[in-house]
This record gives structure tokens, C-alpha cells and sequence, in this order.
């Protein structure tokens, strides 16, 4: 019986060892891991930044190069962790891109930063994490909640909005895209006159939030939605008739679901980094790729997944082979893509990026962006960051 | 804060306690009768959402997927009856809540799988489309013709159970299983029907709520929560423990969130807490 026993440990390390044997003869290639929830809420987040994230490799036609190694973080920060454990240790991959939860991204920040493997955000906007618990190891290529809210504020104010009632999810990222946008609101001499955070999650029903902030007396509505909860908010809205115009963080009017928004969603006017409407050259030839390859039209997040490869390449291209080179190349990469000129701070490793505000409008029976105006190379403040 | 204020937060509640109401009452009605807890009940609903969507693309029509949805919903209910529930009735409560907690699952990534992962909306009617003064206040039409659909469905379900014959098998058989079948009542019969009519409740429930609050593959978990509450607080199994406990929860939740929002999220559960504490067979319990 010992004698078994004694073999079967024996065989089980002999086949151990040969697993990890054949996966650093394979590292002459890099290796990637892309973290996305793939269940869940931001499921197709998930999936849509993984669409960009293939695109860009296959257009470079360097997929020979690249293995990617796919797993689902479920939204949940010790699933993440414990997932991107298992892309460092198990598969040995060479960087890591994706993460959509600020959560998640919390969870990982020491893991990563000890063990110095890269990671390329693709989503998580959370401002901590290329502030004060920002790391040479993080690079983000998506935005932060203030990047993006920080311009409308300044926009609104000077372009005649005196007051605003302010609306958003009660969690992280609420609460740092609604401070970012009064900072900005209020230093430009507006005033905010109102502000109410609705239960993350479990707020079906806006008609109470909507009705109070009307009754405010506000010139516009400011608000800060996401995924369904943005087309729950747009739509009624839109059937509560409210005559106070509505302004929000872009992913109120995402392209993703505006058309379930439907008509409700006309004349919102919101910020974000991309519009697939955006009249370059760069991002024609992105969508019509886009297109080509999936026949629907890109988002702001499979921009972002797209990004994350072209940041990458970049890396690669400047001669990062390995986990610490390509930590070391990846805050310098710069070029122009999608969304316009891009390139990353090093100071903070975010991402400095226009900012587009623009309306949503009803154009031949489709709903479409329309861009009113561009606030050139947002780039935020080190606010904390020591490399 | 003036009155019209105050009248539009006043039918704010009532929309939201009717949804509740509609959907509660499926779940009480099967506890009461088969004495089945029926989680995937919330399911259920959630298909009624979806495939209220699709109905709406293919026909063009809301008021065919409002007809045609639930009794989508029930044929799906009929199924589960004859795989699973009927089986599982004998099972004790802790397999059914198993069962059918896991068949949220296998509902949830079927609608995955059909419908994906991006919220859907779906269109409200015409001619529904606009607000109607109403008590000297503009509120959303379609948000008005839910507050009725809940009345209607609450004054024909009393009107059923009180004044005609099978509401009075319904009610014996809930006082008495045994007595009920032994004066002649064919029981099984009886609960296959009450099941598919609340199925039917819950697929109404879900195309009734689709233009207001469109279809996430989340929409079930969430609504799951308000329900049981509701159901726990007015009593396990009665139609007005259903309705005292959607207007509780209704009116709790809305005005919570314009009065005192920091806490709106914790009244209803430390109202749950009380409940549970001093009267914790509810607030109208089923006789039986």
C-alpha cells in the first residue's frame, strides 16, 4: 500500500514538473492574460474589450506571437485575485490586460505590485490607482472616473449652466465621478445644489430620485449610470416628461445600449474618451475593421481592449521581452488610435486622452453621437502618486 | 416640497407596490396551496421580460407580447410542474429552495446564451407613451396603467377566491389537503392550475415591468429579494398578506429614498427584522 503510495506521489511530481517545463520552453513568444469578467453584470464589458483585444493582434497579424490566456474574474475581487495568482504562477504569463471592476483592480493592486508582473487596465477607472495607490507595475489605457468628468464640470459651467442636482450609483465609482465633476463645476463658479446616491444595485425604480431632483429647481440633471441601471435611468426619465435637461459621465448614453434607451436618450449630452462617431482616420478604419470582423459597432470598451493590445505591441516593439522590460517600456508608449492621440503619463501610468462631450440624437430613424465639442489631452493630476 | 410633490411620490409608491404585489402573489398563492417555495419563481419573471422583448420585435406589437408572455411563461411553468415540482413536493423545504435556486442558474445562462449579456428594452405602447394629468400632476401614463393592471389583478383574484366555486375548493384545500380531496376535489388537478396561473402572474409581472425597468439577466436575483420580503412580512401563503405586504414595502422603499435615502436600503430589512421578532408567522398569515 505505501509502495502505491509512494508511486503515485512520484508520478504526480514527474507530471507536475513536466507541466511547468513545457510552459517556460514556450516563453520565446509573450504571453498574455486577459482578466475580464466573462459572468455577471459587466459581462459584456467583458466580452467587448476581449473583441478589441483580439482584433488589434490579428490586424497586426501577430497572433503567432501573442498566447493569450483567457479567465473570468465573476466581478468578484477575491475571484480576481485569486485568478490573476493562477496567470503568475501557473501559466507564467509575461503581462496581464483587462480588469472592469474598480474592486477587482483594489484587490490585485499589492499582488501585482509585489510580483511585479505588468498589468494593463483596460477598464477600472478608479482614481486611487494611478494616485496614491498608484504602481510602476499598472499602466491604464481606459480612463479615470475624474478623467472623464472633471472637463464636463469646467464645460457646463462655462457655457452658461448655473446650478446642478447631482445623481449616481452609492459605491466607489459614483462617489468619484460626482466629486470629480462638482470640483470642476463648482471651481468654474456653478453650483451644486443638490446631490442624492441611490442603493448600488438594487435601485429599479429612479421616479422618486427623478421627481426630487426636479423639484430642486436645478437648471440640469448631472448623473453618473452605467449598464442597465443607465438604461432604467434614461428611460424613465424620458417617461416622466422632466423639462430640466439631463448631462451625465458618457456611459449614461454608451453606445452599447443606447438603443435600448430609445428615444428617452435624445438630447442627453454627456463626456466621454471615445465616440464612435469621431471623424479621423484612425477610427474609420477601426470601426470598418470592428465591423468587418463582428458586424456590430464598437464601444468605448472594445476601444479600450484594442488599446490594451496596441499599448502592448508598442511595449513589445520597443524591446520589452519579458515581465520587467515590458513594465519598464509600457509608461512610454505613445501613438495615435481610435480616439485620437494617446499616450501614457509617467508620472501616474494613466492614460492622458481628449475627452468628447456630445449629444445623443435621432439621425436617419437610428440613434447616433454627435460630438459638440473636444477637450484636448486630459491628463490627470499626480495627486499623491510616487513611483 | 408641495402637494403635487407629494401626490406624484404618493403614485410613485403604488407603481412600484403593484409590480410587487403582482409578483408576490404567484409566489404566495403556490406556497399556500402546494406548500412549494418556489425561488425560480423570480425566473419567471424574468422570462416573462425577455420573452415579452422578443415577442415585441417579431410581431411589432407590445400588447401581443403583454397576451402572449405569460402564457409563454406558463407552458415553461407546466414543464418545471411535471419535471421537477410535483416530485419535489414531498421533498421537505430545504431541496425545494436547492432546486429551485439552482434552476436560477440554469435560467439565468439560458438567457445568456439566447438573449446576451447587454440590458434590452422594451417599447411601452403608443398609446401609452406620454403622461396624463392626473390629481393635478403629469405622471407617465404607462406607469398609471401598471398601478390599475395591479387592481385589477388584486379585485379578480379576491372576487375568484371568495365568490366563486374554485375559490372554494382553492380555500378548503389550503385550510385542509386531506378533507378537501376526501369531499371530492380533485387536489392535484386543482394545484397543477394554481401553479400555472401564478407562473402566469410572474411571466405578467415581467413584460408588465420590461419598458420601465428593461431586462438585465441580473433582473431576477434582485427582484428576488422585495418579493420574499414582501412575502415573509404580510404572511406565507395569503392573498392579503401579499397586498398589505407590497404596499408596506412599496410605500417604505419610495418614500424612504426622498425622505431619508442614507438609510432607504436598511428600512425594509430592519422592518423584516421586526416582523420576524414579533409576529413571525406575518402580518396576515393563511390559515391552515
Amino acid at each position: 500500500m505505501k509502495n502505491i503510495a509512494t508511486k503515485l506521489v512520484l508520478v504526480t511530481g514527474l507530471c507536475l514538473n513536466l507541466g511547468f517545463t513545457m510552459i517556460s520552453t514556450a516563453s520565446a513568444e509573450t504571453k498574455v492574460g486577459l482578466l475580464l469578467p466573462y459572468t455577471g453584470t459587466y459581462a459584456s464589458l467583458g466580452n467587448a474589450i476581449t473583441e478589441g483585444f483580439e482584433l488589434a493582434i490579428e490586424e497586426a497579424g501577430r497572433t503567432e506571437e501573442f498566447t493569450i490566456v483567457i479567465e473570468d474574474t465573476e466581478m468578484k475581487p477575491p475571484v480576481g485575485l485569486a485568478k490573476a495568482r493562477k496567470l503568475v504562477y501557473q501559466d507564467e504569463v509575461d503581462v496581464i490586460a483587462g480588469v472592469v471592476s474598480s474592486g477587482v483592480l483594489g484587490a490585485m493592486r499589492d499582488f501585482i505590485h509585489q510580483s511585479q508582473v505588468p498589468l494593463i487596465v483596460a477598464n477600472a477607472g478608479n482614481n486611487l490607482a494611478t494616485g496614491e495607490n498608484c504602481s510602476p507595475y499598472i499602466v491604464r489605457v481606459s480612463f479615470s472616473n475624474g478623467q472623464i468628468n472633471r472637463p464636463m464640470g469646467t464645460w457646463l459651467s462655462e457655457n452658461g449652466v448655473k446650478t446642478i442636482y447631482t445623481l449616481a450609483p452609492d459605491y466607489a465609482a459614483g462617489h468619484q465621478m460626482i466629486d470629480a465633476f462638482t470640483e470642476a463645476f463648482t471651481a468654474a463658479g456653478g453650483e451644486v445644489i443638490g446631490s442624492e446616491f441611490t442603493p448600488f444595485g438594487q435601485t429599479k425604480d429612479f421616479g422618486p430620485y427623478l421627481t426630487n431632483a426636479q423639484a430642486s429647481g436645478a437648471d440640469g440633471i448631472f448623473v453618473f449610470y452605467a449598464g442597465g441601471e443607465a438604461i432604467n435611468f434614461v428611460k424613465q426619465y424620458g417617461s416622466f416628461n422632466i423639462k430640466t435637461p439631463l448631462y451625465g459621465s458618457g456611459f449614461l448614453t454608451s453606445p452599447l445600449y443606447v438603443e435600448a434607451e430609445g428615444d428617452a436618450a435624445i438630447g442627453v449630452r454627456a463626456s466621454l474618451h471615445y465616440i464612435p462617431t469621431l471623424d479621423t482616420a484612425e477610427n474609420k478604419a477601426f470601426i470598418k475593421a470592428f465591423q468587418a470582423k463582428y458586424n456590430t459597432m464598437p464601444s468605448e470598451y472594445a476601444v479600450q481592449g484594442y488599446d490594451a493590445a496596441l499599448a502592448l505591441m508598442a511595449a513589445v516593439d520597443n524591446g520589452g521581452v519579458d515581465r520587467a522590460t515590458l513594465a519598464s517600456q509600457l509608461p512610454h508608449v505613445s501613438y495615435v488610435g481610435p480616439r485620437g492621440p494617446l499616450e501614457i503619463d509617467p508620472a501616474t501610468n494613466n492614460i492622458v486622452q481628449n475627452i468628447y462631450i456630445y449629444d445623443t440624437v435621432m439621425e436617419n430613424g437610428a440613434l447616433t453621437q454627435k460630438i459638440i465639442d473636444t477637450v484636448p489631452a486630459v491628463r490627470d493630476d499626480v495627486a499623491g502618486c510616487q513611483m | 416640497m408641495d402637494l403635487s410633490f407629494w401626490i406624484l411620490q404618493f403614485l410613485n409608491a403604488m407603481q412600484y407596490s403593484m409590480l410587487l404585489f403582482l409578483l408576490s402573489i404567484g409566489l404566495t398563492v403556490i406556497f399556500g396551496l402546494l406548500h412549494f417555495v418556489n425561488l425560480a419563481h423570480a425566473s419567471l419573471y424574468m422570462m416573462g421580460a425577455y420573452i415579452g422583448i422578443s415577442v415585441a420585435a417579431m410581431t411589432g406589437s407590445f400588447w401581443a407580447a403583454f397576451f402572449l408572455a405569460p402564457m409563454f411563461v406558463t407552458l415553461i411553468g407546466a414543464v418545471l410542474y411535471f419535471t421537477l415540482i410535483d416530485r419535489m413536493r414531498t421533498a421537505g423545504p430545504m431541496n425545494q429552495v436547492l432546486v429551485t435556486f439552482g434552476l436560477i442558474f440554469v435560467f439565468l445562462d439560458l438567457v445568456r446564451m439566447g438573449w446576451g449579456d447587454i440590458a434590452l428594452g422594451l417599447d411601452g405602447p403608443a398609446s401609452l407613451s406620454g403622461t396624463t394629468r392626473l390629481l393635478g400632476v403629469d405622471y407617465p401614463a404607462y406607469r398609471l396603467f401598471i398601478i390599475a393592471l395591479g387592481l385589477g389583478v388584486m379585485a379578480t383574484m379576491w372576487l375568484v377566491l371568495a365568490r366563486t366555486q374554485i375559490g372554494a375548493m382553492i380555500r378548503a384545500s389550503v385550510e385542509n389537503t386531506n378533507m378537501a380531496a376526501a369531499l371530492g376535489i380533485n387536489v392535484s388537478k386543482l394545484f397543477f392550475l394554481v401553479f400555472c396561473f401564478g407562473c402566469a402572474l410572474a411571466g405578467l409581472a415581467g413584460v408588465a415591468a420590461a419598458p420601465i425597468l428593461s431586462a438585465t439577466t441580473t433582473m431576477g436575483i434582485t427582484i428576488l429579494i422585495p418579493t420574499l420580503i414582501v412575502v415573509v412580512i404580510g404572511g406565507l401563503g395569503s392573498l392579503e398578506g401579499a397586498i398589505v405586504g407590497s404596499v408596506i414595502i412599496g410605500f417604505m422603499e419610495t418614500f424612504g429614498a426622498v425622505m431619508i435615502p442614507s438609510f432607504s436600503a436598511v428600512l425594509t430589512y430592519a422592518l423584516l427584522a421586526v416582523v420576524l421578532i414579533w409576529r413571525p408567522q406575518g402580518l396576515i398569515p393563511a390559515r391552515g
